[in-house]
């Protein structure tokens, strides 16, 4: 092993799957396990939840979903295909390119909408930032829509990822 | 009328098709 430009690359993809996995997890963990039950849980000990729990998991969120963009956005510098992923692969006529460019377009949004839509939204719900309590309900119901439109979009963002580099041509 | 990404079925089910949407739209690109 050589601490070389191939290296580097490979760091960076290191950190780049692992800031991934934080983000998406905890995407999956509000969608699939926290929404659902907040219904079956009684109203006192909901505070558990949303003054603790959910706080928590929204700083490693937010903060994983920065990681995740900013380590992929230097992966694909390192490794010389930035430029042509960001144009879907239509500069190079390179199919990975496009998979890969699907992805980061994919993700790109995602990341927009946690750090400009969920988190605003999800510090008006949580009581972080006070409002009435209409503007809570509905700030709430915004942070759910677009964590669930994140939770979408993941699907095709990860097949576009995976499939650039482990589907043959 | 209800949000479908209300529900977190037909959020999966819609993941699901767009991926198949987007693969079209690769194939199509490179045939």
């Amino acid at each position: 092993m050589h601490l070389d430009a191939a290296y580097l690359s490979f760091f960076f993809r290191w950190l780049h799957i692992m800031s991934g996995v934080m983000w998406i997890g905890l995407l999956w963990y509000f969608n699939f396990v926290q929404i659902p039950s907040m219904p079956k849980i009684p109203d006192a000990e909901k505070p558990a939840i949303s003054k603790v729990i959910a706080p928590a998991a929204l700083f490693w969120f937010r903060w994983g979903a920065m990681s995740t963009i900013i380590t992929g956005l230097i992966e694909a510098y390192l490794n010389g295909y930035l430029a042509d992923a960001i144009t879907l692969g239509l500069s190079n006529h390179s199919i990975q390119a496009t998979r890969i460019g699907f992805g980061m377009w994919l993700g790109t949004i995602m990341w927009f909408n946690v750090w400009f839509v969920i988190w605003p939204n999800q510090k008006k719900a949580l009581g972080i930032v006070q409002v009435g309590p209409d503007e809570k309900k509905a700030a709430g119901r915004t942070a759910m829509l677009f964590s669930r439109t994140n939770t979408m979009l993941s699907i095709p963002m990860l097949y576009a990822m995976a499939s650039a580099s482990h589907l043959p041509m | 009328m209800k949000n479908p990404l209300e529900s977190l079925h037909t959020t999966i089910v819609l993941g699901v098709v767009l991926t198949v949407v987007m693969v079209l739209i690769i194939n199509a690109m490179y045939s």
